[in-house]
C-alpha cells in the first residue's frame, strides 16, 4: 500500500502536479494508441524526434552558459539570446566570404548578402560543398562571441557585480536591446537565406530523412558537450564555480579567484552561445537579428528545467524542451500547429509552479 | 548687477515651486516638450495645421505613454511585482474590446456590441488574465515572475496570431474571430469622431452641430480646414483627461488604508503579515487593478489610437519601452510616472522620428547607401555623407534602440532608484521622520516637509 499512500499524500500536497502528470500519463497513452492504431506512422514520429532531437540540442548548447551565469552571477541574463544572434551573425560573415571570395566581392559577402550582396544559392554554402568554410565560420562564431560576452562583462555587468538579480536583469535587458539593433544597423532587419538547400545531401536511415546539416550539428553539439564535460571534471574549475554558486563571499576568501572565475564563465558561456546561434543557422537556412531572441525563452525553459546552475540539467532540459515542442505537433495539427512554442512555455510555468528548483531537484551539478 | 540677482532669485522661486508642486513640475515639462515640438515645425515650415498635428501627437503619445506607465508603477513600484508582460494584458485588452465591438458581418466578425461596453469588458478580460497569472505567479521569486510574465505575453501574442482563431464559432452559434496574424480592421471609430461627425466612420459625412462649431472655430482663428487634424489634437486632449482621472484614483488609492499596506509590503513584507495582513491578496489586487489599467491603455493607445488592432504590435519591445518610462520616472512614484512617461514619448519615441528631417533639411544630405559597406567605403576617399544617410534614411529606428539600451544600462549603473527616484513614498499618512528636509532644505523648515509628505507622489 505504499505506493497508494504516497499517491494520496502527493494529491493533498500538490493537487496541481498530480493533474499535470495525470495530463502526461493520458497523452503518452493517446501517443501509443495513435502508434499502434495507424494513426501516426512511425516514420512520421521518427522525424518528430529527430527534428526535437536537433533543437534540443541547440537549446541545450546554448542553455548551458545561460545556466551557468544564472547561478554564479545570481541573474536572469536577457541579452544571452542575443550573444546567439551575434555567433550566427560573425559566424556567417565570415563562412559566406571564404565560400565566395574567388568569385563575388568581399563587401556583400561580408555582409551576408546585405543591399544588394550576393543570393545563398550563388554563393552556395554548405557542409559538403564548402566544408573549410564552414568550420572557419565556426571558429569565428566562437570566437567573437566570447570576445563580445567578456568586453559587455567588463563594461556592464563588473562595475555592478554586487547589485541585486533585478537591477542586473535590467540592465541585461539593455544589453540585449543594444546587441540586437546593432546587427541591424550593421545587417538588416529581415530574414535572408544563408544556405544553400539545394547542395545539402539528405540520407534516409529507417525511414526518417535527415540531412547532412542536421548530422552535422549533433555532431558538434555532441563534441562541445562532452567537451565541457571533461573541462569541468578534470579541472578545479566545476567546483569553484559550484563554490562560488553557493557563496561568492565565502569562495572569496577560500582562495577562488572570483573574478578569473567568472571570465571563466563568460569564455564558456559566450562560446557555446556563439557556436549554437551558428548552428541554429545551418539547421533553419536563414538568419534573422532576433533569431536569439526568439530562441531565449525556450532556452529559459530548458534552464529553468533542468535546475539553474546544472550544466547537465541544461542539456537534458534543452532535449525535453526540443522534444516537447515539435512532438506537441502530433496533437497540434493544421491550424493548431502554431501553438508548438505555447507549449514549451506552458511547460516551463508549470515546472517553475510545480518544482522551481528543477526536474532533477535542485541537485547542482555545475 | 541688480537684475541679475533678481533673475537668480526668481530662479531659485521657480525650482522651488517645481520641487514643492508636482502639477508645476508635470505643466513645465509639457510646456517645454510643447515648445520643442513647435520649434521643429517651424524648422520644418509646416503650416498650422501641421503644427497642430504635431501638438496633437506629442499629446497623444504623452498621454498613452503616462497612463500605461502609471499602471505599470502600480506593479512595480506599489507592489513590488517584476511583471515584463505588460505587452500581453494590453493586447487581451484591445483584443477583447475588438471583438465585442467589431459588426458581426466584418471579417473577422464580432458581437456588434457598444464602444462602452467593449472598453468596460477589455478591462474585466485584462484583470482576469492578470487575476489568472497572478494566483499562482505570486508564489515565485521576483526573476522567476518576470520570465513567466514574459512567456504568458508571448503565449498571449502567438495565440491571437495562430490562425486557428483567426474565425471561430461560439456554442450558440455566434461567430467571432481574432482575424489571425492580419488582426482586426474593422476597429470601432474614434470616440471622437461619434461626436464631431454625423457617420463617426467617415469624415465625408459631415459635422455634427459640435463638430460644426469646433470646425469653424479653428478655420477662424487659425485657418485650418483639416478637420482630421483637430479630431486627433481633441482626442489627445481627452486622453490627458483620462490620465488625470487615473493619476487621482492611484493618489487616492495610494493614500487608503488599502495603499499604506502596500507601501508596508515594500517596506517589508514580514512586518505586515504579522500585522495581520494577507499580503497575497493585497498584491493580487493590486495586480488586477494594474492590469484592468493596462487593458485601458490597450483600448486608447493600439485600438482607437491606431484603429487597427494586429499581434505584432504587442511584441516585448513594448513592454521594455514602458519599462524603460518607468525606470527614467522612477519606480514608486506617480509623478515620476507621469514624467517618465513624457520623457520616453517625447525625446526618446517622437524626437527621433523628426531628427533625421532637420538634419536632411540642414545638411542637405542626398546620399543614400542601402548597406554598411557602401556607406563606410567612401570614407577612405573623404566622404562623409554616404555614412550619414546610411544612418539617417536607413538605420535611425535601429540606432534609437541601441540608444535606449545603452540609456538603460547607464541607468542601472548610475542611477537604479531613476532620475527621479529620490522622491520617496512613506507609509504613515504623517511624515514621521526626524529631521526630514527634501530638497537641501534646512530643518527650520518645519511646516513644509508635512504637506510635501503627503502630497508627494
Amino acid at each position: 500500500m505504499e505506493p497508494y499512500a504516497r499517491g494520496r499524500q502527493l494529491l493533498n500536497d500538490q493537487p496541481g502536479l498530480a493533474i499535470v502528470a495525470v495530463a502526461a500519463l493520458l497523452l503518452v497513452g493517446d501517443l501509443f494508441a495513435k502508434l499502434l492504431g495507424g494513426g501516426l506512422t512511425a516514420t512520421r514520429f521518427g522525424g518528430f524526434v529527430w527534428d526535437g532531437l536537433v533543437i534540443g540540442l541547440l537549446i541545450g548548447l546554448a542553455g548551458i552558459g545561460l545556466s551557468l551565469t544564472y547561478s554564479i552571477l545570481g541573474f536572469a541574463n536577457f541579452a544571452h539570446g542575443d550573444y546567439i544572434s551575434w555567433g550566427a551573425f560573425s559566424g556567417w560573415a565570415v563562412a559566406y566570404l571564404l565560400a565566395g571570395i574567388d568569385r563575388y566581392a568581399a563587401g556583400g559577402l561580408l555582409l551576408i548578402g546585405a543591399g544588394d550582396g550576393p543570393a545563398p544559392g550563388d554563393v552556395g554554402v554548405s557542409i559538403t560543398n564548402t566544408p573549410l568554410s564552414i568550420v572557419a565560420g565556426l571558429v569565428v562564431a566562437v570566437g567573437f562571441t566570447i570576445g563580445v560576452s567578456l568586453l559587455i562583462d567588463r563594461a556592464v555587468y563588473r562595475p555592478i557585480r554586487d547589485a541585486d538579480g533585478i537591477t542586473l536583469l535590467i540592465a541585461s535587458i539593455g544589453v540585449a536591446f543594444a546587441l540586437r539593433y546593432l546587427i541591424v544597423f550593421f545587417f538588416y532587419s529581415g530574414r535572408q537565406g544563408v544556405t544553400d538547400i539545394s547542395r545539402v545531401p539528405a540520407y534516409e536511415i529507417g525511414g526518417v530523412v535527415i540531412n547532412a546539416h542536421e548530422l552535422t550539428i549533433v555532431v558538434i553539439a555532441l563534441v562541445l558537450m562532452i567537451g565541457v564535460h571533461l573541462l569541468l571534471q578534470r579541472s578545479k574549475l566545476g567546483k569553484a564555480m559550484r563554490a562560488m554558486a553557493d557563496n561568492r563571499d565565502l569562495a572569496q576568501v577560500t582562495g577562488i579567484p572570483v573574478e578569473g572565475v567568472i571570465r571563466t564563465t563568460w569564455i564558456l558561456g559566450g562560446g557555446l552561445a556563439g557556436a549554437a546561434g551558428y548552428l541554429v543557422v545551418l539547421t533553419q537556412g536563414t538568419i534573422a537579428y532576433d533569431l536569439g531572441w526568439l530562441l531565449l525563452l525556450l532556452i529559459f525553459a530548458a534552464v529553468i528545467m533542468g535546475g539553474i546552475g546544472s550544466v547537465y540539467g541544461a542539456i537534458v532540459g534543452g532535449l525535453v524542451i526540443g522534444l516537447a515542442s515539435r512532438l506537441s505537433l502530433i496533437w497540434l495539427t493544421g491550424d493548431l500547429s502554431s501553438f508548438a512554442e505555447p507549449v514549451a512555455f506552458g511547460l516551463m510555468i508549470f515546472v517553475l509552479l510545480f518544482r522551481p528548483e528543477g526536474i532533477f531537484g535542485g541537485v547542482s551539478t555545475a | 548687477m541688480s537684475t541679475d540677482w533678481f533673475q537668480t532669485s526668481r530662479l531659485t522661486q521657480f525650482r522651488e515651486l517645481l520641487e514643492r508642486s508636482d502639477v508645476a513640475l508635470v505643466l513645465t515639462a509639457m510646456a517645454a516638450f510643447y515648445l520643442l515640438f513647435l520649434g521643429i515645425g517651424a524648422i520644418l515650415n509646416y503650416d498650422v495645421a501641421g503644427l497642430i498635428s504635431i501638438l496633437g501627437q506629442v499629446t497623444f503619445f504623452t498621454a498613452v505613454y503616462a497612463l500605461i506607465v502609471l499602471a505599470l508603477n502600480l506593479h512595480w513600484g506599489y507592489a513590488g511585482l517584476f511583471n515584463i508582460g505588460i505587452a500581453g494584458f494590453m493586447a487581451v485588452g484591445v483584443y477583447t474590446m475588438a471583438m465585442l465591438t467589431a459588426p458581426p458581418t466584418g471579417s473577422p466578425p464580432g458581437l456588434g456590441l457598444p464602444v462602452v461596453v467593449g472598453v468596460v469588458g477589455g478591462m474585466l478580460a485584462a484583470a482576469l488574465v492578470g487575476l489568472v497569472t497572478a494566483l499562482p505567479a505570486l508564489r515565485l521569486r521576483a526573476d522567476y515572475l518576470a520570465i513567466v510574465t514574459v512567456a504568458i505575453s508571448e503565449i498571449i501574442r502567438l495565440t491571437y496570431n495562430s490562425p486557428a482563431f483567426s474565425t471561430f464559432t461560439l456554442p450558440g452559434g455566434i461567430a467571432l474571430g481574432t482575424g489571425g496574424a492580419s488582426g482586426i480592421g474593422t476597429f470601432p471609430s474614434n470616440p471622437i469622431q461619434a461626436v464631431y461627425y454625423v457617420d463617426p466612420s467617415s469624415a465625408a459625412s459631415g459635422a455634427t452641430p459640435i463638430g460644426a462649431a469646433i470646425f469653424g472655430f479653428f478655420e477662424a482663428v487659425f485657418g485650418v480646414v483639416r478637420s482630421a487634424v483637430i479630431v486627433d489634437l481633441t482626442y489627445g486632449l481627452v486622453l490627458a483627461v483620462v490620465v488625470f482621472l487615473v493619476y487621482t484614483l492611484l493618489a487616492r488609492v495610494g493614500n487608503s488604508p488599502f495603499g499604506r499596506v502596500l507601501k508596508a509590503i515594500q517596506e517589508d513584507e514580514v512586518v505586515a503579515k504579522s500585522l495581520g495582513k494577507d499580503t497575497n491578496r493585497f498584491k493580487i489586487k493590486t495586480f488586477m487593478l494594474g492590469c484592468a489599467l493596462m487593458g485601458l491603455a490597450g483600448v486608447l493607445w493600439q485600438g482607437f489610437g491606431t484603429g487597427a488592432v494586429y499581434p505584432q504590435a504587442f511584441r516585448p519591445e513594448l513592454t521594455f519601452y514602458i519599462f524603460i518610462a518607468v525606470i527614467i520616472g522612477g519606480a514608486g512614484s506617480n509623478t515620476g510616472s507621469v514624467l517618465g512617461g513624457a520623457v520616453f514619448a517625447n525625446l526618446l519615441f517622437l524626437l527621433p522620428q523628426y531628427l533625421p528631417n532637420i538634419i536632411e533639411q540642414t545638411f542637405s544630405i542626398q546620399a543614400d547607401p542601402n548597406n554598411f559597406i557602401a556607406a563606410v567605403g567612401p570614407i577612405a576617399a573623404g566622404e562623409i555623407a554616404p555614412l550619414l544617410g546610411y544612418i539617417l534614411n536607413q538605420r535611425l529606428p535601429a540606432l534609437r534602440f541601441v540608444f535606449v539600451g545603452v540609456l538603460l544600462i547607464y541607468l542601472m549603473q548610475n542611477r537604479p532608484e531613476g532620475l527621479l527616484g529620490h522622491r520617496t513614498e512613506t507609509a504613515a499618512a504623517v511624515d514621521l521622520s526626524e529631521g526630514h528636509t527634501p530638497g537641501g532644505r534646512t530643518g527650520s523648515d518645519l511646516t513644509a516637509p508635512d504637506e510635501r509628505g503627503v502630497d508627494d507622489e
